[in-house]
C-alpha cells in the first residue's frame, strides 16, 4: 500500500459524543462528606432559586478525563506540530512563563486589592510598559487594551481625540490594500470612512496613490511594516512625511513586530501610535477568545489622550523605594479617552510577556527577530530549490522576505487543477497546520507562510518536502488533494453550509 | 459550479462585473471569473430599490467563505429591481452567474457610459 492509499483511509474516531451523553444518573467524580452542621435554608430569595435541579453531566473522573483528552487530540495545536499561520506569529510559548504566572503572588492577586498592597504587580506592569516603549521607540504605553483589535480601536480613538482637541473634524482613514482585515473594521467602528491605498510592484505602499489620497480630511494612515506580503517598506520616511504633512497621524499595526524587534523602531520611523499583540511577538499563548492584551505605545503629542488607569511611579524622598499608583481621575487626566475595560487589564498576560522580555533581554529580542527573518528566508529558499515548487507556487512580490512570505497558488490552480485550499487541506495529512490562505486579498490564491524563530531546520525541511510531495502527487492525480484531508477527525468541511446554516445548539435529551 | 463562460451579448467592467443592456435599463451581475475567485458565496447584501448607483463605485457586498467583497457598478443609474431570491440562495451567484444569479436592474442615467465598458473579447484578453 502506498502512502497516498494509506492516507485515504479515514480515521475511525468519528465519535461526536458530548459530556452530557456520557456517564449515568447518580455517577460522581467526587463525593462530598455528609453534612455535619445544621442545614441553612432560605439564604437565596425564593424568586431567584431554581424550581428544579439543573441537568448537569453525571460522570466518573476517568470518564471526564478521557472525554476531554480525546477532544484535545482532535485539535491541531502548536504543541502538536508546526503551525506556520502567516501574520499570526505562532511561536513556541516557553513553559517557564506558565510557572512564573502560576506563582500565588501573581495568580491569586485580586483586582480589588488595594494598590498599596499590590505594589509588585504594579511595578511589573510599569516595567513592562517601559520595555514596550523601548521596543517601539514610543515612550508612553498603556496596557489597557485587551486584544490587538482592541488596541487598534484605542489607537484610532486616540487619533480622533487628538484631532478633536485641535478643533478638527476629519472623516477618513487610509489603509493599504494589504492591510489586516481588522484595520478597516476598526476604522468603521471608530466612525471613520476607509480609503484604500494601492500597492506598488515591489509590494510596498504606492507612494503616488498615497499622495493623491492624503488630504486634510485624512485622520490617520494605518500601516503594517513589514506588511502582510512580508515586505519592509523602504519608503517609510517619505510615507511618514506625506501623512504628517497633511496633519494626520501614522498608526503602526504591530501584528508583524516579530520581524523588527531590536532592529528598527516604529517611533524612529515616524509612527505616532503602535499596538502590540502580546500573543504574537511576546509569547502570550494564542487563546480561543480568552484573556488577551494589545497594549499601545504613543508619542508625546498623543500622550494626553491615553486611556485610564495610568500607572504612575512616585519616587520617595526618604531613601525608600519608589511607589506605584493607579491614576484615573478626570481632573488629572482631563483629555483621556477614558476607560476601555474593567479593572487593570489581563494581568497574567503581562507576567508572561514580561518574563519573556526579561529572559531574552534586548539582545535576545533582536536575536529572535533576526532568526525569525532568517527562518522565513531559509524556508522560502528551500521551497524554491525544488524547481516544481518554484514553478507552481511562485513568490507573489519581491525576492527576499522579512519574517513571512506570500506564495501564489495561481499557476498550481491553472495547471495542476488543485487550489490553494486543496494544498492546505492536504498538508494536514502530512501533519502540518496549513499556512494562512487567501490572504492578503490582492494575491491570487495566496499562501502566507510565517515559520517563526522557534522552529528547527529539520522542521522547515520537512515542511518544504511535504509541499513538494503534494505538488508531485497532484501532477499524477489531483483528485487526492482535491478531496483531502483523510487523516483528520473530520474530513473536508462544508464551509458554505457552516456559514449559512450553522448548527450552534446541541439539544439535550 | 458552472464551467467558465463569458456570453457575447454582455458588456464587461474590469472589476469583473457584467451589464446586459435593454434600452435604458441594464441588469448587473458578476462574471464567472469573479465568482470563481470568490469561492462559494454565502451571503449577498443587496442594496435597496431606489438607491442611486455610480459607475465604478460599490453598490452591494458579497460574502464568500474567503472574504467579504464589494460589488462594483459597471454603469450609473437608479436601482429599479433587486434579485431578492439571492437572499435565500446566494450560491446561485456561483451556479448561474449570468442567469438566475443576476443582482440588480438599473435605470441608466447616462446610456453613453456603456461606451466605456469592455466587450467579451477585450474582457477575455484582460483575464489572460
Amino acid at each position: 500500500m502506498t502512502v497516498s492509499e494509506h492516507a485515504r483511509i479515514p480515521m475511525q474516531d468519528d465519535e461526536a459524543t458530548t459530556i452530557f451523553e456520557k456517564g449515568a444518573p447518580g455517577r460522581r467524580a467526587f463525593v462530598a462528606p455528609p453534612l455535619d452542621v445544621p442545614q441553612v435554608d432560605g439564604l437565596i430569595p425564593a424568586k431567584f432559586a431554581r424550581a428544579e435541579a439543573p441537568k448537569l453531566p453525571e460522570a466518573s473522573e476517568p470518564e471526564i478525563v478521557r472525554h476531554y483528552v480525546r477532544l484535545s487530540r482532535r485539535n491541531f495545536d502548536l504543541d502538536s506540530g508546526f503551525y506556520p499561520l502567516g501574520s499570526c506569529t505562532m511561536k513556541h510559548n516557553p513553559r517557564l512563563h506558565e510557572r512564573v504566572t502560576a506563582l500565588p503572588g501573581h495568580a491569586k492577586l485580586h483586582p480589588f486589592q488595594d494598590p498599596s498592597r499590590s505594589q509588585g504587580a504594579l511595578e511589573l506592569m510599569w516595567n513592562l510598559e517601559r520595555a514596550l516603549g523601548e521596543v517601539s521607540g514610543l515612550p508612553h504605553v498603556s496596557l489597557q487594551p485587551s486584544a490587538g483589535s482592541h488596541g487598534e480601536l484605542a489607537g484610532v480613538l486616540l487619533t480622533r481625540a487628538y484631532h478633536e482637541d485641535r478643533g478638527q473634524q476629519r472623516t477618513t482613514v487610509l489603509t493599504p490594500d494589504t492591510s489586516h482585515g481588522t484595520n478597516p473594521a476598526t476604522v468603521t467602528m471608530a466612525g471613520y470612512k476607509v480609503v484604500k491605498v494601492g500597492t506598488n510592484p515591489d509590494g510596498g505602499v504606492d507612494v503616488e496613490d498615497l499622495k493623491a489620497k492624503a488630504d486634510e480630511n485624512v485622520a490617520c494612515l494605518m500601516l503594517t511594516n513589514p506588511n502582510t506580503l512580508g515586505v519592509f517598506d523602504p519608503n517609510i520616511e517619505e510615507i511618514a512625511s506625506i501623512v504628517h504633512g497633511v496633519g494626520a497621524t501614522l498608526y503602526y499595526d504591530g501584528a508583524n513586530l516579530n520581524a523588527i524587534m531590536g532592529i528598527s523602531r516604529p517611533g524612529d520611523m515616524g509612527f505616532d501610535i503602535v499596538h502590540f499583540n502580546l500573543h504574537k511577538s511576546f509569547t502570550q499563548p494564542h487563546g480561543g477568545g480568552g484573556p488577551g492584551a494589545g497594549p499601545i505605545a504613543v508619542s508625546d503629542r498623543i500622550e494626553p489622550y491615553l486611556p485610564v488607569p495610568i500607572i504612575e511611579r512616585v519616587a520617595s524622598g526618604n531613601g525608600a523605594g519608589p511607589t506605584f499608583t493607579l491614576v484615573e481621575d478626570t481632573e488629572r487626566r482631563p483629555k483621556s479617552i477614558g476607560k476601555l475595560r474593567g479593572f487593570q487589564g489581563n494581568y497574567g498576560t503581562f507576567v508572561r510577556s514580561y518574563a519573556y522580555i526579561c529572559s531574552l533581554g534586548a539582545e535576545g529580542l533582536r536575536d529572535a527577530s533576526e532568526t525569525a527573518v532568517l527562518n522565513a528566508n531559509y524556508l522560502l529558499a528551500k521551497l524554491h530549490q525544488d524547481p516544481e515548487v518554484a514553478q507552481y507556487l511562485p513568490l507573489a512580490f519581491g525576492k527576499l522576505c522579512m519574517h513571512e512570505f506570500v506564495l501564489s497558488g495561481a499557476p498550481m490552480k491553472k495547471e495542476l487543477q488543485i487550489k490553494t485550499l486543496d494544498l492546505a487541506k492536504r498538508l494536514l495529512d502530512h501533519g502540518y497546520h496549513p499556512p494562512t490562505v487567501y490572504f492578503p486579498l490582492l494575491v491570487d490564491e495566496a499562501l502566507l507562510i510565517e515559520p517563526t524563530e522557534t522552529e528547527t531546520r529539520e522542521t522547515l525541511d520537512g515542511f518544504a518536502e511535504a509541499i513538494g510531495a503534494i505538488i508531485r502527487e497532484a501532477k499524477t492525480d489531483p483528485s487526492i488533494a482535491q478531496a483531502a484531508p483523510y487523516s483528520t477527525p473530520v474530513r473536508r468541511l462544508d464551509e458554505a453550509g457552516a456559514a449559512k446554516q450553522p448548527v450552534i445548539r446541541q439539544p439535550l435529551s | 459550479m458552472a464551467d467558465a463562460s463569458y456570453p457575447e451579448d454582455l458588456l464587461y467592467h474590469p472589476e469583473h462585473d457584467w451589464a446586459k443592456i435593454d434600452g435604458d435599463v441594464a441588469t448587473f451581475g458578476v462574471t464567472w471569473f469573479a465568482q470563481d475567485a470568490l469561492g462559494e458565496v454565502v451571503y449577498f447584501d443587496p442594496p435597496e430599490v431606489g438607491t442611486t448607483v455610480t459607475k465604478d463605485e460599490p453598490y452591494a457586498e458579497v460574502e464568500s467563505v474567503k472574504a467579504v467583497s464589494d460589488v462594483f457598478a459597471p454603469l450609473s443609474g437608479e436601482i429599479i429591481e433587486v434579485n431578492t431570491a439571492l437572499g435565500d440562495s446566494p450560491e446561485t451567484i456561483n451556479s448561474d452567474p449570468y442567469g438566475e444569479g443576476w443582482m440588480v436592474k438599473v435605470k441608466l442615467s447616462d446610456v453613453s457610459e456603456t461606451d466605456q465598458l469592455l466587450d467579451q473579447a477585450t474582457y477575455l484578453e484582460s483575464l489572460s
